[in-house]
């Protein structure tokens, strides 16, 4: 089907579920590591736009954001469809994706790593307001997608890993298994999937990533 | 079983006014109920209470929001007007493009045309440099979807209508002709179609409305 090659970095939450689509339909790609501290000609002229990672380059043609990009690889490569056929059904995966995929990410990061003191609080309140709304989707199921793991789980799949390790630097619990525990479920199957598991970054990396960033905002606060 | 297509909106937001035109162009039927934003229907909060806003598509009593959703769901389940080009790699880079708007043209906007006069100037250098984007990917293109208007010219509403509303009504000008020569001959376009402007809230009714709005 064409050269597939994917820009991307080990941390990001956002390029692990690209890893994932292409993984799950068994799609050969070449994966680039990015140096966001040193950006390469190649990103700045695939990505000009948001100079950001992912990006996917298929026959030498760029796309850029996570979110488009599944749904580009999901119309592309048949096998394992992410997104069921029933229009209302997609509808649904794909409100839910925008609002776990990119909202509730920052929300949570802001809760964990940016926030203190009161405005801390506030933001694991609406935080975990957020959640509540994903424990009733999941309710009853086992996946997002049914029997199979599909478009919203893998937009879901930062919450087992990179929200567990941005609670454990911010300090708080997000995800708590007794207010959200069709939730917690959830990501204890999720992560437990072999190739969802084996793209995943190193908890340590990732625990020193978000310290860092801790202490960078601490650092700007008081300078 | 009949279909019903009912439409909850508010006649000055641009997100009502970019589902309206899409089930315009699909040649759709539907009901369309006003909301008053100050006082939010019982009907708007349960199909809604995530965001409790404007617009909401309720198809055959289903509930679908946010516009760019929408606009997704409209042009999966009705044929006839292609809203998404059929090409794969095109369909992607149309959908980075309303993303674009959304997540970017749209907060700059905000911020030139809402925001604190002191920060103006720098509100318009960071409006400039998002519209120099949209300018650049325009290229010799009548529309954003080619020769007819697509997904992403009707998510780019808040800069072909509002935008020039926005300049009228606080005396901002943000994108001028010489600046932007592109976009102004696509607003030209945009503004001259003839679905598009049967289908916008009345100039003389926004601009006052938009004065009100920014405390003018």
């Amino acid at each position: 089907m064409g050269e597939v090659k994917l820009i991307a970095t080990t941390q990001s939450l956002f390029c692990t579920r690209v890893e994932w689509a292409l993984k799950l339909k068994g799609v050969e790609y070449e994966y680039i590591e990015e140096d966001l501290r040193n950006k390469s000609p190649l990103l700045l002229e695939y990505n000009p736009v948001h100079k950001k990672v992912p990006v996917l380059v298929h026959h030498g043609k760029p796309i850029a954001e996570s979110l488009p990009i599944l749904e580009y690889i999901d119309e592309t490569w048949k096998e394992n469809p992410l997104l069921a056929e029933d229009p209302y059904q997609r509808t649904k995966a794909r409100f839910w994706a925008q609002f776990v995929g990119d909202k509730c990410v920052f929300g949570a990061f802001e809760a964990a790593c940016l926030a203190e003191g009161e405005e801390k609080m506030k933001a694991i309140e609406s935080a975990q307001e957020s959640l509540a709304f994903l424990e009733k989707q999941i309710e009853g199921k086992k996946y997002f997608g049914g029997e199979e793991i599909g478009f919203l789980d893998l937009a879901a799949g930062w919450i087992p890993h990179w929200l567990n390790v941005m609670e454990e630097a911010g300090g708080m619990k997000l995800l708590d298994a007794e207010k959200f525990p069709s939730l917690h479920e959830w990501a204890q199957n999720f992560i437990q999937i072999p190739l969802i598991r084996e793209c995943i970054p190193p908890r340590d990396k990732l625990l020193e990533y978000f310290n860092a960033s801790i202490s960078y905002m601490r650092s700007l606060a008081t300078s | 079983m009949a279909e019903e297509v009912l439409l909850l909106g508010a006649w000055a937001s641009p997100f009502t006014s970019r589902v309206e035109l899409a089930l315009k162009l699909k040649g759709v039927q539907y009901k369309y109920s006003d909301e008053d934003l100050n006082n939010k229907s019982p009907s708007l909060l349960q199909y809604n209470p995530i965001y409790k806003k404007v617009p909401v598509l309720v198809h055959n009593g289903k509930p679908i929001v946010e516009s760019q959703v929408i606009l997704e769901y409209i042009d999966e389940t009705w044929q006839g007007y292609p809203l998404l080009p059929k090409d794969l790699y095109e369909r992607a880079i149309a959908r980075f493009w309303v993303k674009f708007i959304d997540d970017k043209c749209w907060p700059a906007l905000q911020k030139v045309f809402i925001g604190e006069e002191k920060g103006r100037e720098k509100a318009v250098e960071e409006a400039y440099e998002v519209l120099k984007f949209l300018e650049k990917e325009l290229k010799e293109k009548r529309f954003f979807g080619g020769e007819s208007i697509g997904m992403v010219d009707i998510a780019a509403n808040i800069i072909g209508y509002w935008l020039g509303a926005c300049e009228e009504a606080t005396g901002v000008e943000l994108l001028t002709r010489e600046k932007f020569p592109k976009l102004s001959n696509w607003i030209d376009e945009f503004v001259s179609n003839s679905v598009i402007k049967e289908n916008l809230p009345p100039r003389d009714k926004l601009v006052p409305f938009l004065r009100h709005r920014f405390g003018l």
